[in-house]
């Protein structure tokens, strides 16, 4: 990606997240919506990350997608699932997701 | 003669035109000060993510300037990373971010007094947490000055989120590739996802949009994001409607 286009992204993320954020706020009137679209819209967040995680961790058609290393993404996605469940912290999340990460990857260069 | 005396319709007329009211900008920094903690380590990943995905440092910084929506940036990085065309990137951006129209819905009564120029400054910064503790405290105290209350949350949280950024971007060049520090992203997307599954509607959808989007990996320029993630939207709606008749 070019520096040019980097700066096209840049901008249009900043002005399609302003146009969602400030759209009924710059509205005159109160324009009612229907019921099932707002219902709807309040699974977006969870669909969205859901969808952004599970093929992150999984890492399908690249060099990282090796088996060897799945197992430890996938180890280190599981206790940070717990962590994340038990603490609601995004950084005991981090911390110990990543330490998991490094502690079975080291494991196993040890065993193999 | 002076014209008769018109009483305003309650929080409504003493917004507008308001002079700035320290004491309710800084009840707002101290309302927000605690989530501080959690905004920082958001910050600094996603300032190394920048860097990671082969931006420069000032690419970086002024994306977390006038984006300031962490979530949207970690997924957009990951696209510049595979370089999916513009209409993905901001598909994706309008996805994640689209909650903040339903913020937006929700917070325009509050705010229906103030100018235009008003309210788009605080559309610029309609941030999760300035949203929440905004709509409660002004259901508790409808008499607080609001724009600055609102501002107090969102403008010190957008100082964190700055500096942090910065810390991650000087950090992100300094870190060796073999850390595999970009895995913090899905960990910073898991750490959201779990309190998201609060109930079994939510369930559904993740369990569908999480399966799905590994099912449509091989779909082109990270559509299976969008597919993934609309088909788990209709299975929570379906969901919903299923448990409310049972």
């Amino acid at each position: 990606m070019s520096r040019a286009e980097v700066w096209l992204v840049i901008a249009a993320m900043a002005l399609v997240t302003f146009a969602l954020r400030a759209s009924f706020l710059l509205l005159p009137e109160r324009l009612g919506t229907p019921k099932s679209f707002e219902r709807a819209l309040r699974y977006v967040p969870t669909a969205v990350i859901a969808a952004i995680v599970t093929p992150a961790v999984l890492q399908f058609g690249s060099a990282e997608g090796s088996l060897d290393q799945l197992v430890p993404r996938l180890v280190a996605a599981a206790v940070a699932g717990l962590i994340a469940w038990r603490t609601r912290s995004i950084l005991y999340t981090i911390v110990v997701g990543m330490l998991t990460l490094w502690g079975v990857r080291w494991l196993l260069a040890f065993v193999g | 003669m002076a014209p008769p005396y018109v009483a305003p319709p309650a929080g409504l007329v003493r917004l507008s035109g308001m002079a700035f009211s320290r004491s309710a900008a800084l009840a707002g920094v101290r309302d927000i000060s605690p989530m501080m903690l959690g905004v920082f380590p958001f910050g600094l990943i996603t300032g190394v993510s920048a860097v990671t995905a082969g931006l420069t440092n000032v690419e970086a910084i002024v994306t977390s300037a006038v984006v300031f929506a962490g979530a949207a940036q970690l997924a957009v990085y990951q696209l510049i990373g595979v370089a999916a065309p513009l209409i993905v990137i901001v598909a994706t951006t309008v996805m994640i971010n689209l909650r903040y129209v339903l913020y937006s819905a929700s917070l325009a009564p509050y705010v229906r007094a103030m100018s235009l120029p008003t309210r788009t400054l605080l559309g610029a910064f309609l941030i999760d947490q300035a949203y929440l503790f905004s709509v409660l405290k002004f259901d508790h105290e409808p008499d607080i000055p609001r724009r600055d209350y609102f501002l107090g949350v969102a403008v010190s949280l957008w100082l964190v989120w700055m500096v942090a950024t910065f810390i991650g971007v000087f950090l992100g060049t300094q870190v060796p590739e073999s850390w595999s520090l970009e895995f913090a992203i899905p960990l910073v997307f898991m750490a959201l996802l779990v309190p998201a599954v609060k109930d079994r509607p939510n369930l559904v959808v993740a369990l569908v949009a999480g399966g799905l989007a590994v099912a449509a990996a091989f779909l082109p320029f990270n559509l299976g994001l969008i597919v993934a993630a609309l088909c788990g939207i209709a299975a929570g709606a379906l969901a919903e409607r299923l448990g409310g008749r049972a």
